[in-house]
């Protein structure tokens, strides 16, 4: 998920639901408050961000996959500690290699974070994890825990990227798209995990365990995350023609369709000085009938170029001045 | 694995820009977070088919990459690594959105274009912003920020953590990497080796991790991260957080390419 995909609608609500539950996370987590773990944490946390640049070849497809590690945090330091492990790696990732972006930090944390630690984790991977670790039952529970993670996660994107309308891609479309490739990306993701899981249990490396414990206020946020989010897709399926939720806001509070409509006083006072600066009077282009929505016509090209001229012009100005400070 | 290696001697660059000096740098944290984040939330606002009015936000990550002494070369290569993904994504637009919304010259342009081109340049702008943020903080500063602004503490001295982790792991990834590289005769890693190769890193890290927790126990970390450079929130932090958000509201309800273009064309 990007910024570039998001409205500010959208990238809102879901930095609102992200920041919540880290809060919640953080919470539990200071309270449990072990010595130990905080290092830990961080240290599982580096170790994911680390093994996510670790291509590997996948056999017969010639492509190459890496591991996300969502489910593995959430094995081994339970939901709570993998959401805040998870949510730092996001972090760090929109901070320093600018994956993302700020405002899709939300969606992130919550596709990447939330949905594998508190969905998958607990509704799909500990009911069906019955049997000992290496066995056949817990095998499976790992490949099908990162498979509806990793389909949670794209469905997510897919709806978020949707609602906010900023792609010409129809919510069929992109989803079509989507589910199939996470599907074979969940599947790596399974072996992958399973793999590392069994790599530990031969080495013996003995993890201070995460208390496990019925939690009833965790099973409430996780059928709320679940309820927005089918909510969020049945609307997506709706309103994939539409603009976007602000413009849409924006369109219902002013009975305008665009901000720019309010300037329109300016753009009369201007039309005068206009005809005596003009360069190029009478030399219009036809815009579409969708006209006020978008860029009508030569003049958004001129006056942009116009000005980019200007922030360079603007940018050499500091650059000199700052050099004879 | 040249990949990983370049992405950390990345990270390492970023955390030197970040403890430069200089007046953006003694800034409070604070602010550059707050406008960084008005930013995007305004960039992020503009429709699916605007062009012309997000030029004039270049102004904001060119001024503030000059004042703060970020390398163009740097940022235009952390531009450039974001690209991809935008660029296959904006590609589909054009194919998706054929209905033509204006003309120059004998150019029609279709909606899917100016949509993409418009995703594009949103990328462009919210990375480079996102970029020049921790090159003129650092991480430590950021985070600083992050706490002071209310996020739970133990959030923050995770992330404090997985950054100083993160070039121990490195390190030893990046040696384990070479030695197989080495030994392997040009074969490429399969899964069935990751399972083992990023088991072993674990379990070195973890023995490492262990240690330098000790250490740092040993000289009283109570867990919290001390700053040398605490500042506080003074009213040059306050006159840069206004004027940059007021500058933004300004792009964001008048378009003056538009404007200028009109002056020059006499289109409307």
């Amino acid at each position: 998920m990007a910024d570039a995909l998001l409205s500010p609608a959208i990238g809102g609500i879901m930095w609102a639901a992200s920041a919540a539950a880290v809060a919640r996370s953080s919470r539990k987590i200071q309270q449990e408050l072990d010595g130990n773990r905080i290092p830990l944490m961080g240290m599982l946390a580096a170790f994911v961000f680390t093994a996510q640049m670790i291509n590997f070849s996948i056999p017969g497809t010639g492509s190459s996959g890496h591991l996300g590690g969502g489910l593995l945090l959430a094995i081994l330091l339970g939901p709570d500690a993998a959401l805040l492990a998870t949510a730092s790696v996001l972090v760090i990732q929109a901070l320093f290699f600018a994956d993302g972006g700020l405002l899709a930090l939300g969606c992130n944390i919550f596709n990447l974070g939330f949905l594998p630690a508190f969905v998958a984790y607990p509704l799909v991977f500990r009911p069906l994890a019955t049997g000992k670790a290496g066995q056949l039952p817990r095998a499976l529970a790992v490949l099908l825990g990162a498979v509806v993670g990793l389909q949670l996660g794209a469905f997510g994107v897919v709806v978020e990227t949707v609602l906010s309308g900023r792609t010409a891609l129809t919510f069929r479309a992109f989803l079509l798209a989507m589910q199939p490739i996470h599907l074979a990306i969940g599947l790596v993701e399974g072996v992958v995990t399973l793999s590392l899981l069994a790599f530990l249990q031969k080495a013996r490396l003995e993890l201070p365990r995460p208390t496990e414990q019925a939690d009833t206020a965790g099973r409430a946020t996780v059928a709320l995350g679940l309820l927005t989010l089918l909510l969020g897709g049945w609307v997506a399926w709706y309103a994939s023609k539409h603009p976007d939720g602000l413009e849409w806001a924006i369109q219902r509070v002013t009975g305008q369709s665009e901000l720019q409509g309010t300037a329109s006083g300016w753009h009369g006072r201007l039309a005068r000085v206009q005809a005596t600066t003009a360069v190029l009077p009478d030399y219009q282009f036809k815009g579409s009938q969708e006209g006020s929505h978008a860029v009508t016509s030569l003049s958004g090209v001129m006056g942009g170029a116009m000005t980019l001229v200007l922030v360079a012009g603007a940018g050499w100005i500091l650059h000199l001045r700052k050099r004879r400070a | 694995m040249v990949n990983l290696g370049d992405r950390f001697r990345d990270l390492g660059r970023m955390d030197a820009l970040g403890s430069q000096e200089s007046a953006l740098h003694r800034l409070d944290p604070r602010a550059k977070v707050l406008v960084t984040a008005a930013f995007a939330l305004v960039v992020s606002s503009f429709g699916r088919y605007e062009v012309s009015g997000l030029l004039p936000f270049a102004l904001f990550p060119v001024s503030l990459a000059i004042l703060g002494e970020v390398p163009w070369g740097y940022l235009l290569k952390r531009i450039g690594l974001a690209l991809p993904f935008m660029l296959v994504l904006g590609a589909l637009n054009p194919v998706l959105d054929r209905e033509v919304l204006l003309h120059v010259g004998p150019l029609a342009i279709t909606g899917g274009w100016l949509s993409s081109f418009s995703m594009v340049l949103k990328l462009v702008l919210t990375v480079a912003s996102a970029v020049v943020l921790v090159a003129t903080t650092g991480v430590d500063g950021v985070c600083q920020a992050l706490e002071r602004l209310g996020l739970p503490q133990v959030f923050v001295v995770q992330i404090g953590f997985l950054h100083r982790y993160t070039f121990v792991l490195a390190e030893e990834a990046v040696r384990m990497l070479r030695a197989r590289e080495l030994r392997s005769n040009g074969h490429g890693l399969t899964h069935r080796e990751f399972g083992p190769l990023a088991g072993h890193l674990l379990l070195r890290t973890w023995d490492r991790a262990q240690r330098i927790h000790q250490a740092m126990l040993a000289r009283g970390f109570d867990g919290n991260f001390h700053m040398l450079r605490r500042s506080s929130f003074g009213p040059r932090d306050l006159l840069f957080l206004f004027a940059w958000c007021a500058i933004f509201l300004l792009l964001r309800i008048v378009n003056f390419p538009m404007l200028m273009g009109s002056l020059v064309s006499g289109g409307g």
